[in-house]
């Protein structure tokens, strides 16, 4: 007879609920993951990794057009979607094979189903109708993730308009495309398209494209789109989608009464997710999800002893990277670890893999000036820089935003090649509060894309050596 | 930039007063907590302590001066590496206001034409101890020596105890950079009995300001001395009673005392008060002080609205202020201040003492112990537990009757303790 008492019972196998469970288990906890759909969640399975494969696919192809440049000549140059996308779902599988590993090897008990709580550490789960059994746990971890919002009129109907999903696995290369959202999930697909030879169009609501990230980044993304053949829209709305046979019409309010239609063969969703709350058995615990999401503290709390929320269900920033950290936070402070410090979000990167790629983390330079600060700015662009030339890719901007009274590195933004494996140098250095001067004093390797990153802070005193 | 010393206030009314004499010369070292100079004024004499490590730079005002008034610069300290042509020109300002102040920050040097800024280096690690490095973040580093604060001071909450930014953050709220209390008495310097003669044993700094406080209050105050006996069988029945509902936190003879003292203060207030040339200052707190030997002296940390705070808050309180007075870990204004004191010899067996109060206040109840003494009740020998409290009085502001007011109204509560409970 199975065990259905436990230490801790993550809800959730996504990068929240599996770190979390691993943590607990290395902590001696006695733990179990129930998981419905599949080990690795959304990150694994229907968003980072997949995305990740299809943009490399996009990036190689991009090449492709590009070999006389580099001296280079090939015939019959083609691309065949469905392998693309057979590659990247096969990544995906590696990767879920992975956690299930991982999570045995950690002597995780995995239960197959649907979790639902039935009051204070208790929970029952199911699967496919039958009843797979009831547990209880003296600590449960709910880590069931997010899915795409909805706007009411502009449902997706899974065909001819698309969530991610649909657009992770798409029937057909759209000739033409329309992205209603210009957040990383949106910028990374309209990317991919666009990459592929789609007609791509993108609308914002905000007046800015990539709006999360700081306005210089903002615009010199909306110019190398636009380079790049994308028909940018912001301060923007669609307020009609009208399906055809094989294609959708919508209709754009571009405010100040003026409105357009667009035709497009396909219409990707991207307007934001809300938290997989319900049907989870909240309302037998006494917590109440505020506007799709389970409010928490520092160490994911929720306010009912025993019972926490990490990673998208519990608010942003929704990445992958943040789910696990809190779940460690949250694992540790259960376990009794000495010293475990709350939870704290201002030191999150965040990547957008789109082309050019771009990357930030901390502050931006208008929220530093907003909250008092006096800043000390450095700037350098990736033209200058020797390694980007001789990769072909001259666009992009390293900005560095300081506090001028003590040289707090405040924030990094970063729009161009590498720049995604680059920004952990900048988190590491807030990480262990760095001020301009070690970064100064750090010795960058050359030829790499990395010293523009010294270059910028060197800017920041009016002091670049390149540029 | 040099350190302004200036004439001190030895009272809120004092204007003027007299250098005696410099116990340092011109150009000699001094270090934290070296006396400087010694002020007199009519009332009184004080010391001037250094501060800061330095050397004594220029003497502005020589000894045996008198009419110096208060505010007036009356020497310069040279920081350490601070060469004296740096005094040249150097004006010194008496706005700076008395020696607990760090010297004024310098003006910041900003310029329209943004020059290129000279290297930051990142700030050296200072050694703690011989060998013992202060782990900080180089934030923290950064925060903590534009500000001037002692990093040897801040405890750290980051990884094996770093020093983070948030630590210097916390740290600039509550202490002022450099404090202007005697350093912990560093432990008695044991001389072996090698010889006959006798030895001569430093004086330590606390030594010298308990003994310089108390000269004064011996001098400058005229005491009286009341003595009352409070029978203590009912208190002893009911700490029993409070005792057995919380085993793990006991509550102390002394506790019961402190709150009847502080109730006692509520009903005759006339006691919560200070002399002063110009009027007597009525406290409209009840902040009582309770006298805790510690090595090398004593100190006395006050528990503040001590008539607002119940039995076993006081009780809390009083131990973890104890606690951390035997470490010389209270920060000033955990002692300093207070309108009454409590001193308790009872455990060692006293019978009996008089205190001396502890200026500016104008009253201290010293208790003695509690022990089984033949008492006359109703015409018949009986026995009962009884305590003999003493409570000096300044005459200036309690006299006998009001101060045998008070005593009756402790000893009322005292001898009626579920009083004290309501």
């Amino acid at each position: 007879m199975a065990d259905t008492a436990y230490d801790l019972i993550v809800v959730g196998g996504g990068p929240g609920g599996y770190v979390s469970a691993i943590r607990a288990s290395q902590l001696g906890l006695k733990t179990a993951l129930v998981e419905a759909q599949h080990l690795g969640g959304i990150c694994l399975n229907w968003g980072c990794i997949p995305t990740k494969a299809l943009l490399k696919s996009a990036e190689m192809w991009h090449s492709l057009q590009r070999l006389d440049e580099f001296g280079l000549a090939a015939d019959n140059i083609r691309f065949d979607l469905d392998k693309i996308v057979k590659r990247s779902r096969g990544v995906s599988a590696q990767m879920m094979g992975g956690v299930k590993h991982l999570l045995k090897k950690n002597k995780v008990t995995v239960i197959d189903g649907w979790a639902k709580l039935n009051g204070p550490g208790k929970l029952n789960v199911e699967k496919d109708g039958k009843a797979v059994g009831s547990f209880t746990a003296k600590h449960i971890i709910l880590a069931t993730g997010a899915r795409a919002r909805e706007l009411p009129g502009l449902e997706a109907d899974g065909k001819l308009i698309w969530t991610y999903r649909e657009a992770l696995v798409p029937d057909v290369m759209p000739k033409s495309l329309l992205v209603v959202g210009s957040g990383a999930i949106g910028i990374e697909f309209a990317s991919f398209f666009n990459t592929l030879g789609a007609d791509v169009t993108v609308v914002e609501v905000m007046d800015r494209v990539l709006p999360v990230e700081d306005a210089e980044i903002s615009a010199l993304a909306h110019k190398s789109f636009t380079k790049h053949g994308m028909n940018l829209h912001v301060k923007t709305t669609v307020t009609k989608l009208e399906r055809g046979k094989d294609n959708v019409t919508a209709t754009l309010d571009h405010g100040d009464g003026k409105t357009s239609q667009i035709t497009t063969d396909r219409v990707i969703m991207a307007v934001g997710i809300t938290g997989n709350v319900e049907n989870i058995g909240l309302e037998t615990t006494g917590v109440k999800a505020d506007r799709g999401h389970i409010a928490v503290d520092g160490y994911a709390q929720t306010g009912v002893p025993g019972l926490y929320a990490i990673g998208d269900v519990a608010g942003p920033p929704w990445l992958a990277h943040k789910a696990s950290h809190e779940g460690i936070v949250c694992v540790e402070k259960i376990a009794g670890v000495k010293e475990v410090h709350p939870f704290e979000t201002t030191n999150i990167p965040g990547c957008t893999y789109c082309s050019p790629q771009v990357a930030s983390v901390g502050m931006t330079e208008a929220a530093a000036v907003d909250k008092g600060y006096k800043v000390r700015v450095g700037r350098f662009p990736l033209l200058a820089n020797g390694k980007a030339i001789a990769l072909g890719e001259p666009d992009g901007l390293i900005k560095t935003v300081f506090d001028d009274k003590t040289g707090e590195l405040l924030g990094a933004h970063m729009i161009g090649a590498e720049v995604t494996e680059m920004i952990q140098g900048y988190t590491i250095a807030r990480s262990l509060e760095t001020t301009e001067a070690e970064l100064i004093h750090t010795v960058f390797p050359h030829p790499t894309v990395s010293e523009s990153m010294h270059e910028s802070v060197l800017d920041s005193l009016n002091r670049a050596i390149h540029f | 930039m040099p350190i302004t010393i200036t004439m001190p206030a030895l009272s809120p009314t004092m204007t003027e007063g007299r250098i005696a004499r410099w116990f340092k010369a011109e150009g000699e070292e001094v270090i934290a907590g070296d006396v400087l100079a010694e002020i007199e004024t009519d009332k009184a004499t004080m010391e001037i302590e250094a501060i800061d490590d330095g050397i004594l730079g220029k003497i502005l005002i020589p000894g045996e001066t008198d009419g110096v008034a208060v505010n007036t610069p009356i020497a310069l300290i040279l920081e350490e590496g601070e060469e004296a042509s740096s005094m040249d020109g150097f004006t010194a300002t008496a706005a700076v206001p008395a020696a607990a102040e760090s010297a004024p920050a310098p003006a910041p040097t900003t310029t329209a034409s943004a020059p290129v800024a000279a290297d930051p280096a990142p700030v050296a690690a200072p050694p703690a101890a011989p060998g013992q490095r202060i782990i900080a973040s180089p934030l923290a580093r950064r925060i903590a020596a534009d500000s001037g604060l002692d990093l040897a001071l801040v405890k750290g909450s980051g990884p094996r105890g770093r020093i983070v930014k948030a630590d210097v953050l916390g740290a600039q709220g509550t202490a002022k950079s450099a404090p202007a209390i005697p350093a912990a008495p560093s432990a008695p310097v044991v001389i072996p009995p090698t010889s006959v003669e006798p030895t001569e044993i430093p004086l330590t700094n606390m030594r010298k300001t308990i003994a310089k406080r108390l000269v004064a209050a011996k001098q400058d105050i005229p005491h009286i001395y009341l003595t009352i006996e409070c029978e203590l069988d009912a208190l002893l029945a009911l700490r029993k009673q409070v005792n057995e509902r919380r085993p793990d936190t006991k509550v102390s003879v002394n506790d019961f005392i402190v709150k009847a003292s502080a109730l006692a203060l509520k009903q005759v207030p006339a006691v919560n008060a200070s002399w002063t040339d110009t009027a007597v200052i009525q406290y409209n707190t009840v902040d009582i002080s309770i006298a805790v030997a510690i090595e090398g002296g004593l100190i006395t940390p006050i528990v503040r609205n001590a008539d607002l705070k119940g039995l076993a808050a006081i009780s809390a309180e009083v131990k973890e202020l104890a606690g951390r007075a035997k470490e010389s870990k209270l920060m000033p204004e955990e002692y300093q201040g207070g309108g009454f004191s409590i001193s308790n010899l009872g455990m060692f067996g006293i019978k009996e003492f008089s205190a001396i109060i502890n200026p500016p206040q104008s009253a201290i109840l010293a208790v003695g112990a509690g022990e089984q003494r033949p008492v006359v009740k109703n015409g018949a020998l009986s026995i009962a537990t009884v305590m003999s409290c003493t409570m000096s009085c300044d005459h200036r502001v309690v006299d006998g009757a009001l101060g045998a007011q008070w005593l009756a109204a402790f000893k009322g509560y005292i001898e009626d303790p579920l009083g004290m409970l309501l």
